[in-house]
């Protein structure tokens, strides 16, 4: 069973992280840092206001950067037949999805703590901050994975399923936001603890809401 | 082969508020080769799927004993990938011992990605895969769909030579396939 999984774990990484299909991890890093160029282009020169707000903008292009891969999440698989040659093989779609969500924030989370030191740098965010943003997306980005898988999975199949889920996925992530931005802002453990509290709930839910909307899909 | 047995109690389909079938029981022993025939939309498929337990049957029940392995429109094969490390994902996932890619004329295709593949050539990989997961329930939807003339000689050959091994064959097509010992099943006579 756990060779199986690390079968499974070895394509998804295959197909997420190095692009089997359609852009790999590398396109949302790029839009990630975009945004993080982008900002300080839109709100002029001003040092200290980049300095106050930057945190805030990784934080909103993290979330929106997790977005990106949402439709080659679920749907390709699905589509394929996959689904439905691993339930014939006793593999349980819990099991699939769990793996898919290390998978997924495999490929993006540790990319995007990469990415924030030179996000960091054009938003001029001193150390202090950058360490909190930086421990704040260690906690956070698990619980974005898992929340775009279970999105993925509950829209895999429906029209439209990819604009559809990116909506989904914004309201759904304004915890993840509310507590990882603010721990800037107050500085402290609290904001970062709260954070992981919600990162584990949705670690701790996906595997099972996302199982449920597959063998939905399928029958 | 291990031991295998495919049964099914008055079942029923539906397929949004229509019934398609009704009543339709079935026992399936070691050797056994069914053909399930009928005109498009009459529920061959999801009989496949209710068969394969991959859909909540509308009423009744299915037994069965032994793994099953399932060949229907969708090769369930990466298409990005070389068609020979597409199917060594399901090598390795089965651990399969059997190898079909040269009985089935693949072996000239192993570097050719699948989303290059026509339509028959899907088809003979998919089936590549069923061989190499050796199960001995065979659910085959459609199998003969883009085949050529000597590829469907092939595929009755495979499920003729999967039955003489003690191997349950149930194949849903409109095409005519030649089996010994096949039994046809209309589903036209079961619709309600």
């Amino acid at each position: 069973m756990s060779g199986r999984l690390l079968l499974l774990l070895r394509r998804d990484l295959a197909l997420l992280l190095l692009g089997g299909r359609r852009g790999g991890a590398v396109l949302p890093l790029l839009f990630f840092l975009a945004v993080a160029m982008l900002f300080p282009f839109a709100v002029g020169p001003d040092a200290p206001l980049l300095a106050r707000t930057g945190g805030g903008v990784i934080w909103v292009a993290a979330l929106l950067a997790a977005i990106l891969p949402l439709d080659r999440l679920v749907e390709p698989d699905l589509e394929l037949g996959m689904f439905d040659q691993w339930a014939l093989r006793g593999i349980s779609e819990e099991a699939i999805m769990a793996v898919r969500v290390l998978a997924h924030w495999l490929s993006f989370g540790p990319p995007l703590m990469l990415a924030a030191l030179p996000a960091a740098g054009l938003l001029g965010l001193d150390g202090e901050r950058l360490r909190v943003v930086e421990i704040g997306l260690l906690l956070g980005t698990p619980g974005l994975a898992a929340l775009g898988v279970m999105v993925a999975a509950l829209t895999a199949g429906l029209r439209g399923g990819a604009a559809l889920g990116g909506l989904l996925v914004i309201p759904l992530a304004v915890p993840l936001l509310v507590f990882g931005a603010g721990s800037l802002a107050t500085g402290g453990e609290s904001g970062l603890a709260f954070t992981a509290a919600v990162s584990l709930v949705l670690l701790a839910i996906t595997p099972f809401a996302a199982g449920a909307a597959i063998r939905n899909a399928r029958s | 082969m291990q031991e295998c047995r495919l049964a099914a109690f008055d079942l029923a389909c539906r397929r949004g508020d229509r019934v398609l079938f009704r009543g339709l029981s079935l026992a399936l022993g070691a050797g056994a080769a069914l053909h399930v025939t009928g005109a498009n939309g009459i529920g061959k498929s999801s009989l496949i799927r209710i068969l394969a337990g991959l859909a909540p049957a509308y009423a009744g029940s299915v037994t069965s004993e032994g793994a099953i392995g399932l060949v229907d429109e969708r090769p369930a094969l990466d298409p990005h990938l070389p068609l020979g490390k597409a199917l060594d994902f399901w090598r390795a996932f089965d651990r399969a011992g059997a190898d079909a890619v040269d009985l089935l004329g693949l072996t000239n295709l192993l570097d050719v990605p699948v989303r290059y593949l026509s339509t028959g050539q899907r088809k003979r990989a998919a089936l590549a895969r069923l061989i190499a997961q050796e199960v001995p329930l065979w659910l085959l939807d459609e199998p003969l769909n883009g085949l050529d003339v000597s590829a469907v000689a092939l595929v009755e050959e495979l499920v003729a030579a999967h039955c003489a091994g003690g191997g349950i064959a149930v194949v849903a097509s409109h095409q005519p396939i030649a089996l010994p010992a096949l039994v046809a099943l209309d589903l036209a006579v079961l619709a309600p």
